[in-house]
């Protein structure tokens, strides 16, 4: 699901009025701008970042640079999201790591924001990343703490720096520079120091945090804050700011549907980078935080960096070039289907996967009904199938179906619908292999634009280029197949066999592609 | 704690009125006034109609008189927040009250002081930790019930499922004869859907053996308007009867809340404002808008 998903269904449905207008007037611009204030105010973010976002996008709206432009909506969804990045920070930056080790890591923030998990998945990232990180217990106050960060450092498999049973009890100042010196005596090469929860308005126990910063001289000093908080936001961070003077910015809570406009605010209030962004309850549900994807994503652009990235670590290329040669060849089976399906699934929940996609906002609905388990119900009907079964369709008789049936706990209606799609779907393919224009009912260009981004330029040359030689015609028809390959399977596995999701957004997608165009992606 | 509050608590709208004695209203007020409510966090809409019928007030009044407007805001957001009952009902023998929320609220802190909060009045309470998943949550909660001096059902191994825990801990209440079971669980953000069920497999099992008297939702003072959809969603998958807004001694206002009660008709019953054990009040509409308008 796309994070920020309610920003940018307003905002889509504040430019679309714009978008299809030729030109643009004062007025035009006026009620534009009223709306983005509105939803960035619904949105959580600051009043004060508000006046300044709307008033920036206001002049660079009505200055003249805007009307020489060809479309001047686009303009404006160009300015926004400009504006966007910057507030968001520009470029992303990376944790800076000490020229002599240990590289002290600090973690401050409101309680409840999530530290203590989030010293687990910063501990766990840095160790794939090679490091040796060591974590210290030094939020003495809150009960049984410790014990939550010894039982975290378990699961992610590091050291857990606590000589202090912590309720109260203990010196969290000396802790954090004990741990230091243990750090350095055992070669860790970085602390993650977890501090307790503090309102910012605690002036006592900000000094304390002060005194660990004093004491320590942490490399980054990270704030950790709720993407669900409200305006309170500004006054939080600035008195950490005040206080402890962060270095960094980490959102945590991205997984829920906040609006998420602390971002904005935080940023746009203190100038510090979001660094990190923490999206659920798993240790491995953490990554970088990139502000312009992040911008992308508010205006429902979609988030396609991010997809193929996943789609890269996911698919395996050799398996791909086989199953493009079995495309060609007809002998594409109900094996190598399900292998397909499970290899989608490792790119993580489809839901996820669509929310990504440009567009996506306007199908939130269908994606709202799209049943994962359906995939999971597919999937247990093949494998109830013999061998020999899935290897030729045409064997599945009467009584087989209704054993295969039985065996996976559907109906014999769903099985034949199963190989119905199926069959009809390996059809399709031979034809796509062939070189042919496939009649796919309802398969939406989306899904397929996803993944490498190369198949709509493809498509077009087969249609050009039938060449005479044989030899040179099943070259191309190879080079095709490989390049169709993944998007048509993955496509055909969602539209091809009832998982439907990918009709509704063909009407959408010649307005987003120009405005794709327009970010030269 | 009372000077702590004074100094922060609900400072934006009062600052609004301090020194403001000579002025009268004029525009500037108007955007003042806005300025203030959203910095409270009360949305767009609240403001929105709260600056509307202030205006028609003004309007039928005659009236420049800054103090009028302070007392006429007052007014008006005191009647809205005590427009639902937020007397707590624990009539039932055990009465079962379970605690929800999204993560980090507080739920665990605030069992510990309504634990406290209850043993003050002379009731038998006894906790039940069916928060299984998050580390040391059990170990967390185990320290306040010690602190309030209340006994704990403990889930008998880890990773337990929360319902049997939840069913353990009213069983043990009925045979100890304890009259007040509050029952903590997992924090899970209103979004997912699979968490969201199992809280409604803990209600309907506890169903079973004694009638629930309050679900209370806790919900954070520094959150902004994302409250509202956490309610909504609680509301619908949990039964959510009354909420507890905690952390109200930071800089937050929780004019949220406001937002909440409208569209969900959830009265507000606890209030938090900080991390000791006696820390926790009824909610009284009076206090909380003296409080926020001055």
């Amino acid at each position: 699901m796309a994070i920020f998903g309610s920003l940018s269904d307003r905002l889509t449905e504040s430019l679309k009025n714009l978008r299809t207008k030729g030109k643009l007037s004062a007025s035009d611009v006026d009620g534009t701008v009223r709306e983005i204030r509105r939803a960035l105010l619904e949105a959580d973010v600051s009043l004060d970042v508000v006046k300044k976002f709307t008033s920036a996008v206001r002049e660079r709206a009505l200055s003249d640079d805007v009307n020489r432009a060809l479309n001047p909506a686009q303009q404006v969804v160009q300015i926004v999201n400009e504006e966007l990045i910057e507030i968001l920070g520009g470029q992303q930056r990376r944790l800076e790591f000490a020229k002599n080790p240990p590289t002290i890591v600090m973690l401050a923030g409101l309680q409840g924001a999530g530290k203590t998990t989030l010293a687990g998945k910063l501990a766990k990232w840095l160790r794939k990343d090679g490091h040796t990180p060591m974590l210290v217990a030094a939020d003495l106050q809150r009960p049984n703490a410790v014990t939550q960060l010894q039982v975290v450092g378990q699961q992610a498999g590091v050291e857990v720096y606590a000589p202090q049973p912590g309720n109260g009890v203990g010196d969290p100042v000396r802790v954090a520079k004990d741990a230091v010196d243990e750090a350095r005596r055992r070669q860790y090469d970085t602390v993650i120091i977890d501090t307790a929860g503090r309102l910012g308005v605690d002036a006592e126990l900000m000094k304390q945090a002060a005194d660990i910063r004093k004491a320590t001289n942490p490399d980054e000093v990270l704030f950790v804050i709720d993407a669900m908080i409200g305006q309170d936001a500004v006054a939080t961070a600035k008195a950490f700011q005040d206080g402890v003077d962060f270095t960094g910015v980490v959102l945590s809570k991205l997984d829920g549907d906040a609006r998420g406009g602390a971002a904005l605010s935080v940023a746009s209030v203190t100038g510090r980078p979001i660094m990190f962004a923490s999206t659920g309850e798993g240790l491995d549900d953490f990554e970088p935080f990139h502000p312009d994807r992040m911008a992308s994503r508010i205006l429902d652009l979609g988030d396609i960096l991010t997809l193929i990235e996943q789609a890269q670590q996911a698919f395996d290329e050799d398996e791909a070039r086989q199953v493009a040669e079995k495309f060609a060849t007809d002998s594409f089976t109900l094996d190598d289907f399900l292998k397909q399906m499970q290899q989608l699934r490792n790119m993580g929940s489809i839901k996820k996967m669509i929310g990504m996609l440009p567009g996506a906002g306007a199908m939130r609905q269908q994606l709202d009904d799209f049943d994962e388990r359906e995939i999971v119900r597919t999937e247990a009907i093949i494998q109830s199938m013999t061998p020999a079964e899935r290897a030729n369709t045409k064997l599945l008789n009467g009584s087989r179906r209704l054993r295969i049936a039985k065996g996976s706990g559907m109906t014999v209606t769903d099985v034949n619908q199963l190989v119905g799609r199926f069959e009809q779907a390996a059809k399709m393919m031979k034809t796509v292999a062939k070189g042919g224009v496939p009649q796919i009912p309802g398969m939406g260009p989306i899904p397929g634009a996803g993944f490498g981004g190369g198949r709509g330029k493809q498509q077009q040359k087969k249609k050009g280029s039938k060449s005479g030689n044989p030899a040179k015609r099943a070259a191309e028809n190879a080079a095709l197949a490989s390049g169709v390959k993944p998007g048509s399977a993955a496509a055909s596995g969602g539209s091809g066999f009832g998982l439907g999701g990918g009709k509704p957004a063909e009407q959408q997608i010649p307005d987003l592609n120009q405005i794709q165009k327009l970010f030269g992606r | 704690m009372a000077e702590g509050r004074s100094w922060s608590f609900g400072g934006a709208l009062r600052n609004l009125f301090t020194g403001a004695q000579k002025r009268v209203i004029d525009e500037d007020t108007w955007d003042e006034l806005e300025v203030a409510l959203i910095g409270a966090d009360f949305g767009p809409d609240i403001t929105e109609s709260v600056i509307d019928e202030l205006k028609a007030k003004v309007e039928r009044y005659r009236t420049t008189d800054y103090a009028d407007l302070q007392r006429m805001l007052r007014e008006d957001l005191e009647e809205r927040l005590s427009k639902f009952d937020t007397t707590l009902k624990l009539t039932e023998r055990p009465a079962v009250v379970l605690v929800v929320g999204v993560n980090g609220v507080g739920k665990t802190t605030t069992i510990g002081k309504f634990a406290k909060f209850l043993t003050n009045y002379g009731r038998t309470v006894v906790v039940g930790a069916a928060d299984t998943f998050r580390a040391a949550a059990v170990e967390q909660l185990g320290t306040w019930a010690e602190r309030a001096g209340v006994q704990i059902v403990r889930p008998q191994q880890h990773g337990q499922d929360p319902a049997s825990v939840a069913f353990q801990t009213i069983d043990f209440a009925k045979q100890n004869g304890t009259e007040i079971v509050i029952i903590d669980t997992a924090g899970r953000l209103h979004t997912k859907g699979g968490l969201m069920d199992e809280l409604g497999k803990i209600k309907r099992v506890v169903e079973k053996q004694a009638p629930i008297s309050e679900v209370l939702l806790v919900l954070d003072a520094t959150t902004g308007q994302n409250g509202l959809m956490q309610a909504q969603a609680f509301l619908e998958h949990a039964g959510v009867t009354g909420l507890v807004l905690t952390k109200l001694d930071g800089s937050a206002k929780g004019g949220f809340v406001l937002a909440v009660q409208e569209k969900t008709g959830l009265p507000i019953k606890l209030v938090g404002q900080g991390e000791g054990i006696g820390d926790l009040t009824g909610f009284t509409p009076h206090v909380f808008a003296q409080q926020l308008v001055g």
